[in-house]
């Protein structure tokens, strides 16, 4: 039978706020375990919980930019669960007031736009991690609590999803999101951006959704992918069998490609929510949620539109700029500089890109050719003082140096030569070097120009202006 | 009279005039809690070389000059309050050997005017009881009749005031832990306003109703006492930002004119002759006071206790879940992975009554019960609050009593739990309410028993109550009288 799967998925982005949600403990990773807690994310009796402003502001960010309502009386609940990680015993999280609602993302995959619900975006802690290593004499697992009460945004998608190919659209545009927004470092590897996939079969043709497994344990976008279609292929040969799929819980395991199971519905926690007493509701009223939106950055789906409409960039051009909000940034402000936009766009997805990419993948923040410097070099070449192949040189050795282009030309002597004196002896003393090839060209293989040209400017260790160049070949050519 | 007789505000005159050294008071009620602890059982922990070096930090303030009305007072702590370096049992065996890196918000306010901090009294086990008898270090003996309970659950604050081992105390209060046993001990106890007192680093039972409040020898040390303990407290978001006003500079207001309001669900059939008499004595001496009683009505009363044992008990079976074993306190030994470590290190920590009401309040939390019964719950605690309210439309204060009955005896109750949360059914429905009363000694039964007069205020109206109880002490005798010890 043909199945057609449904995909929905649960994001758990980590906010990039200094302290914790809930105390005044750091947030920053890698440091030396249990280094970062206090009497509040440790647990201790009589220690208090006190909510992190930001926390709020960042999910208000999120869900205006994924079309949520914001909720305006937020409650948070108390997740009771035993485990080790889980300091207090329950988990400070939200139940059935999440502060963002009813929103939704559009995606494109082959060329089809296609709109996905967004069920809820809900504030929450994170718990800390076990430590199973191998530490000489210690059997035990060690817990490591830094991590603990960092805060999270839980974003929940509707099933919404299709194929593979679309919940990887999802997830990108959302990971581009939280990104722009500046909440979260989106770093995978490190569970900053964590996603559970809950995937199911139906029928093709039918409405009527067919039993889930949640995916959890997935790092990668390339794993997201890797597994869910594990589980397609796993759920298909059970229907096809005639079974039938269990509600449960898999583990996604990176090495093997494969799921495994990790608990059955019957093992699934009763967490007995209820409204967390130590903490007063919070109230958003429409000014906050005004100020907050005041602060919203341009989108990458408004700015690759205006780049379009205004700058008239091609849509591809449009999509690759704004695919990080820093490449934009410094894309726009170039363009501010040198108001040229396709050929800017040009140098930023050329050269720009070029070198950082065989820089190490070096971001463009912290690129040696800035903005302004770019502009410069773009200048000289418009004003024709150096031709577009010396700029390329010239950018080289700005990335190397750091130096101003002008400084460069100047040192290397790269002024560009468009004295018609100087670059008809050098023409002169082409053709006559060349005899063959000049009677080639006379008897009508034209294509013997591009080889006096390259001649030319060869001779003019590239200085020679191209368009002085080719006016004077043909000159004396057909003369 | 003895040093360990005096009150905040006597000590204080003698230490500021130099009559005495803190070092002296403080080894003064050392002294006395060597001599008769051992009948009362009211510390759990005694912290003598400590006291002795705050003392001394005291006498150092008191001579530069620099005296606050608790400066070199030698007080005692619940222990159920967080103090750093000093263990904090909660009156459990989960905590017994439990030693906080921290102080909690009423102690370091204590601790900042000079309080010399003497030991940690004994309670019932994370609050959770109204006899005292559910600790784990062993019931308080009532200083009138050692054959009575103190009442619970800060009966060792209350049996510490009656036996004169501490000049003040600091208790809790989640569902009249402070008041009942302030009535039974024949002290006053004061249960403030929730989110009055700062809750941090106060170990949690039942976090919508906990509150922080003083037991003392008089109406004058429970207003100062408590002016040095309240106040917003960034660290609590549940405390409110409310100026706290000169408790001490109101005491003298007077009753005239004042409205008091008599519930007449508190004033049943059965309620015990001896408790009765009092109350009536009591009303008679408002009305020659000035005052105005007449008759109300809390019509949801018959549904407070029932409310409370959901309410509370849910929060704790929460609040509880912390002691794992994992991060501090007891830990089973000789275990087989997590969950037999989790089992068995919480079936050894907690006592009978502790785990009856996580039992309790998981059930009342459980899918499928949750609706029934906390959902529910909530909405009977709106209705008492409401209930209050309206009361307050009509009159300015509540006069109840405490306990339906004088102090029972150790072991009475305890076969009937039932029974033993019944009694404290007038002081429950202000817990429910968030608002706060006062227990003030009103004499004593035909056994000699002491029994206790609630005054009930309006939300944050802490001032009133310990004026109308002011006009009643200095009217009476019965807060003078010694426990015979």
């Amino acid at each position: 039978m043909k199945y057609q799967v449904v995909i929905g998925l649960e994001v758990h982005t980590q906010l990039t706020t200094n302290t914790k949600i809930f105390c005044g403990c750091s947030t920053r990773f890698g440091a030396e375990p249990n280094s970062q807690t206090c009497p509040v994310c440790l647990g201790f009796p009589g220690a208090l919980p006190v909510l992190n402003k930001q926390v709020v502001e960042n999910a208000i960010l999120a869900g205006l930019a994924t079309n949520c309502s914001i909720t305006q009386r937020n409650v948070f609940a108390r997740k009771n669960y035993f485990y080790p990680d889980l300091p207090k015993g329950y988990q400070i999280s939200q139940f059935d007031l999440p502060i963002c609602q009813h929103g939704h993302l559009d995606i494109e995959v082959d060329g089809e736009r296609k709109r996905i619900g967004i069920t809820r975006i809900h504030m929450e802690e994170d718990a800390g991690k076990l430590v199973h290593a191998d530490i000489p004499g210690v059997d035990d697992s060690c817990v490591d609590l830094n991590r603990a009460c960092t805060p999270l945004l839980e974003i929940v998608s509707e099933p919404d999803m299709r194929s593979p190919d679309e919940a990887i659209a999802y997830l990108k545009k959302l990971h581009q999101i939280v990104m722009y927004l500046g909440i979260c470092d989106g770093n995978l590897e490190e569970g900053s951006f964590r996603c559970d996939a809950n995937v199911s079969l139906m029928p093709v043709g039918s409405t009527v959704f067919g039993t889930r497994a949640e995916l959890k344990n997935i790092n990668s976008f390339k794993f997201i992918k890797q597994a869910i279609e594990y589980e397609i292929e796993r759920q298909a040969e059970i229907l096809d069998d005639g079974g039938k799929v269990i509600q449960e819980t898999r583990l996604f395991d990176p090495n093997t490609g494969t799921t495994r199971s990790m608990r059955g519905k019957e093992e699934a926690h009763d967490y007995r929510y209820f409204p967390d007493p130590d903490l007063v509701p919070v109230l958003i009223p429409d000014q906050w949620i005004e100020d907050v939106r005041a602060t919203l950055p341009e989108l990458p789906e408004a700015k690759r539109a205006r780049y379009v409409a205004e700058l008239g960039l091609p849509e591809y051009d449009a999509e690759v700029l704004v695919s990080s909000r820093e490449l934009a940034a410094y894309y726009e402000e170039t363009v501010a500089l040198f108001p040229q936009a396709k050929t800017v766009s040009n140098w930023v997805m050329g050269e720009v890109s070029r070198a950082l990419n065989e820089d190490n993948n070096r971001s463009i923040t912290d690129c040696p050719v800035t903005p302004a410097l770019l502009a410069d070099l773009l200048k000289l070449m418009e004003k024709g003082t150096i031709s577009g192949k010396i700029a390329k040189t010239v950018f080289d050795e700005m990335y190397k140096s750091g130096k101003a282009p002008e400084k460069i030309v100047e040192e290397k002597g790269l002024v560009q030569v468009s004295d018609t004196g100087a670059i008809e002896a050098m023409v002169d003393e082409v053709l006559n070097n060349n005899p063959a090839q000049v009677e080639q060209y006379r008897g009508g293989k034209e294509t013997v120009f591009g080889f006096f040209v390259g001649q030319v400017m060869r001779a003019s260790k590239g200085k020679a202006n191209p368009a002085v160049v080719n006016e004077l070949l043909l000159k004396k050519l057909q003369g | 009279m003895e040093i360990f007789d005096l009150t905040i505000h006597e000590l204080h005159e003698k230490l500021k005039a130099k009559e005495v050294s803190s070092v002296e008071a403080t080894r003064a009620m050392l002294e006395r809690i060597e001599a008769v602890d051992g009948q009362v059982n009211a510390y759990i922990t005694v912290t003598p070389e400590q006291a002795l070096v705050e003392a001394e930090a005291a006498d150092r303030r008191i001579a530069a000059g620099d005296v606050a009305p608790l400066t070199g007072i030698p007080v005692g702590l619940k222990d159920i309050f967080i103090t750093k370096g000093i263990r904090t049992t909660c009156g459990s065996r989960i905590l017994e050997n439990f030693v906080p890196p921290y102080d909690g918000t009423a102690v370091a306010k204590l601790k900042e005017q000079g309080a010399v901090i003497v030991g940690k009294l004994n309670q019932d086990e994370f609050a959770m009881g109204s006899s005292n008898e559910s600790s784990y270090f062993g019931p308080v003996k009532n200083p009138w009749n050692l054959e009575c309970t103190p009442g619970g659950s800060s009966g060792g604050s209350a049996a510490a005031i009656a036996a004169r081992t501490a000049t003040a105390t600091l208790g809790t209060d989640t569902g009249g832990s402070i008041r009942q046993p302030a009535s039974h001990c024949s002290c006053v106890g004061l249960k403030p306003t929730y989110g009055r007192v700062s809750r941090y680093g106060v170990i949690a039972y039942a976090s919508s109703l906990d509150q922080v409040g003083p037991l003392t020898r008089d109406v004058t040390d429970a207003a100062l006492l408590l002016g040095a303990v309240a106040g917003y407290d960034p660290k609590d978001s549940t405390s409110v930002n409310t100026p706290v006003p000169d408790y001490v500079a109101g005491l003298a207001t007077g009753v005239k004119g004042l409205k008091i309001g008599l519930p007449k669900q508190y004033f049943i059939e059965g309620l015990d002759p001896d408790v009765k008499r009092a109350m009536d004595e009591a009303i008679a001496l408002y009305k020659s006071l000035g005052a105005e009683l007449r008759e109300v009505s809390l019509p949801h009363t018959e549904y407070a206790v029932a409310t409370y044992y959901l309410i509370a008990t849910a929060e704790a079976s929460s609040n509880l879940a912390r002691y794992d074993g994992v991060r501090f306190g007891h830990r089973a030994e000789d275990v087989r992975g997590l969950k037999e470590m989790f089992a068995k290190t919480r079936a050894e920590g907690f006592g009978s009554e502790v785990k009856r009401r996580i039992m309790l309040g998981t059930y009342a939390l459980s899918s499928g019960y949750y609706d029934a019964y906390y959902v529910k719950a909530q909405k009977v605690r709106t209705l008492i609050m409401q209930d209050f309210l309206n009361a307050f439309q009509e009159v300015d204060v509540l006069l109840t009593p405490i306990a339906p009955t004088p102090p029972f005896k150790i072991g009475e109750k305890l076969a009937d739990p039932l029974q033993m949360y019944l009694s404290d059914i007038f002081t429950i429905p202000v817990n429910l309410a968030g608002t706060c009363g006062i227990s003030i000694p009103a004499g004593f039964s035909a056994a000699g028993l002491p029994i206790g007069l609630q005054l009930i205020g309006k939300p944050f109206g802490e001032a009133t109550i310990l004026s109308t109880a002011y006009a009643f002490e200095r009217e009476t005798q019965w807060h003078l009288k010694k426990a015979p010890l």
